[in-house]
């Protein structure tokens, strides 16, 4: 009796938990084969210039929106913290050292996921779902050279082009609060901004959008590949794209952060 | 050289707990067209795949112009794939690609032609398709269900394959249009000389394209002979099924009314 219970109990756990190693086991083996495709010729310089259009000019917008509110508002709140203590000339160091380091990689890789990532699952999912995935094959084309590999190229080239667009204009959002709303000084704004920030900074913060634009891409063209049934499964797809990617793109901050800055 | 240029012994697949193919047998002379009959979900569209090496089987084995291809490494497999050409049953045109490039896509990503020169390829194919230049330009979602049939097998045949799948290739389709695509691929089959294997539960289309017909059932194949002797087979599932009776051996799982 207490047996037939505890298999009960057991068995959806041990279930769960096979499952859990079997999706781990496809994903880093979906990596694996789709970083060896990047690597290996015959690789299609068109379509990478498609998606780096796709992923980094169209992107251009939305990101642009995000880094200059968050300018902004980092300037209102350290300006709130900073102004007891007197040390308002501090401001532009830390707008600069928020953006380059952490918000704009991070801001932009999060709203990547939802715009770029989303996309490729739906778009390779739909071809997935109505056999045009079966029929690249048919036709003597690999997928993952064909689909896969330029949007992992495009995405790695190109988030680090917006994320060092983004950090120029946030810092350039702080100034504007700073200049106009706070009444510091343009010059002396700017000369802090350029005098606090160091190499690592931009450096890091680079290194950063290119793992959020691997992890984005990964992700996205992971999910699509592996969608199953109609419009159900296709909509299934997206939404974990943009979740996982979200959750691995955080995970992924906090290590690159620790390597970068842990002494 | 062998006569057969398809040859299936004993390949089984299943799915969890279910069994899909369940020890197939088929083969499929040279320069003939073979059709397989058999009713949904009775593994006709897994058996195609398995062949084409769309999915990997549990066991048995397929040869292609006597060659293996069951366990073939992948570089191997991708030579294999050049004397295949498919016609899928949804078509499974690109929809972000012109016309004209859908068809002539095995010939720029798969052979490396230029795309000048694969263009007046695909206009040609088009053409014997019964399709204008001016369809070329367009997009598969401007097109209707019977073009886009006629444009996947144009896409079909674009790079002469030796051996072409048909999967369910007048589903969808009016009675005069599936006709059309019938008489289409019987055309395009025999000036190609190749090889033809297709699936469907249309015995219109059966009795037009086919030479060979072989019926599959519950994972194997219970009937298999000339395409003329599909009416006087003496197997009851095969008579029911080309008579379409709802009543004999083979059971549908629906409750009654």
């Amino acid at each position: 009796m207490a047996g037939e219970m505890a298999t009960r109990i057991l068995q959806p756990i041990g279930r769960t938990f096979l499952a859990g190693l079997e999706s781990a086991g496809r994903l880093a083996l979906f990596t694996l084969q789709s970083v060896m495709h990047c690597l290996v010729p015959p690789i299609y310089p068109r379509l990478i210039v498609r998606q780096m259009i796709e992923i980094g000019f169209y992107s251009l917008p939305v990101v642009g929106m995000t880094a200059v509110f968050t300018g902004m508002v980092l300037v209102l709140q350290t300006y709130v913290a900073v102004s007891r203590l007197n040390a308002e000339s501090t401001i532009p160091y830390v707008v600069v050292i928020s953006l380059t380091r952490e918000l704009g990689p991070v801001l932009a890789g999060l709203m990547l996921a939802g715009r770029v990532g989303a996309a490729m699952a739906a778009e390779i999912g739909t071809m997935r779902v109505t056999e045009q995935i079966d029929a690249l094959r048919t036709l003597s084309t690999n997928p993952f050279k064909y689909l896969i590999a330029p949007r992992l190229i495009a995405a790695i080239l190109m988030l680090p082009v917006l994320v060092a667009i983004a950090d120029i204009i946030g810092v350039f959002g702080g100034y504007l609060v700073s200049v106009y709303r706070l009444d510091f000084s343009p010059a002396i704004y700017l000369k802090n901004t350029v005098d606090f920030v160091e190499t690592i900074d931009i450096v890091s913060g680079l290194v950063k959008a290119a793992a959020f634009g691997f992890i984005v891409a990964l992700m996205g063209t992971y999910s699509g590949f592996h969608s199953r049934g109609g419009a159900q499964g296709v909509g299934k797809a997206t939404t974990d794209a943009v979740v996982s990617a979200s959750i691995l793109i955080l995970a992924a901050n906090f290590i690159i952060t620790g390597l970068f800055f842990t002494r | 050289m062998s006569d057969l240029k398809i040859k299936v012994r004993d390949l089984r697949k299943s799915f969890g707990p279910k069994k899909v193919l369940n020890g197939i047998d088929l083969d499929v002379p040279r320069g003939e067209s073979l059709v397989v009959i058999g009713g949904s979900g009775t593994g006709k569209s897994v058996l195609i795949k398995c062949i084409l090496g769309l999915m990997e089987p549990d066991s048995g084995s397929i040869e292609i112009d006597g060659q293996e291809v069951v366990g073939m490494k992948a570089s191997e497999r991708e030579e294999i794939m050049r004397k295949f050409g498919m016609l899928f049953q949804g078509s499974a045109l690109f929809d972000s690609l012109p016309v004209w490039e859908n068809v002539a896509f095995g010939l720029i990503a798969g052979r490396g032609m230029g795309r000048k020169a694969a263009k007046d390829v695909a206009l040609r194919k088009l053409a014997a398709v019964g399709l204008g230049p001016e369809v070329g330009e367009l997009f598969p979602a401007e097109l209707s269900g019977g073009m886009q049939k006629r444009v996947s097998l144009a896409r079909a045949i674009a790079a002469e394959p030796e051996i072409i799948f048909f999967d369910e290739p007048t589903t969808g389709l009016d009675p005069i249009m599936a006709q059309v695509i019938n008489e289409l691929i019987v055309k395009c089959v025999k000036s190609l000389g190749a090889t033809a294997l297709s699936i469907t539960h249309d015995m219109h289309s059966l009795r037009a394209i086919a030479d060979k017909a072989a019926m599959i059932y519950e994972g194997r194949i219970i009937w298999e002979g000339d395409a003329r002797d599909i009416d006087r087979t003496g197997n009851a599932h095969v008579e029911q099924f080309v008579q379409g009776r709802s009543e004999g051996p083979i059971r549908m799982p629906v409750r009654p009314l």
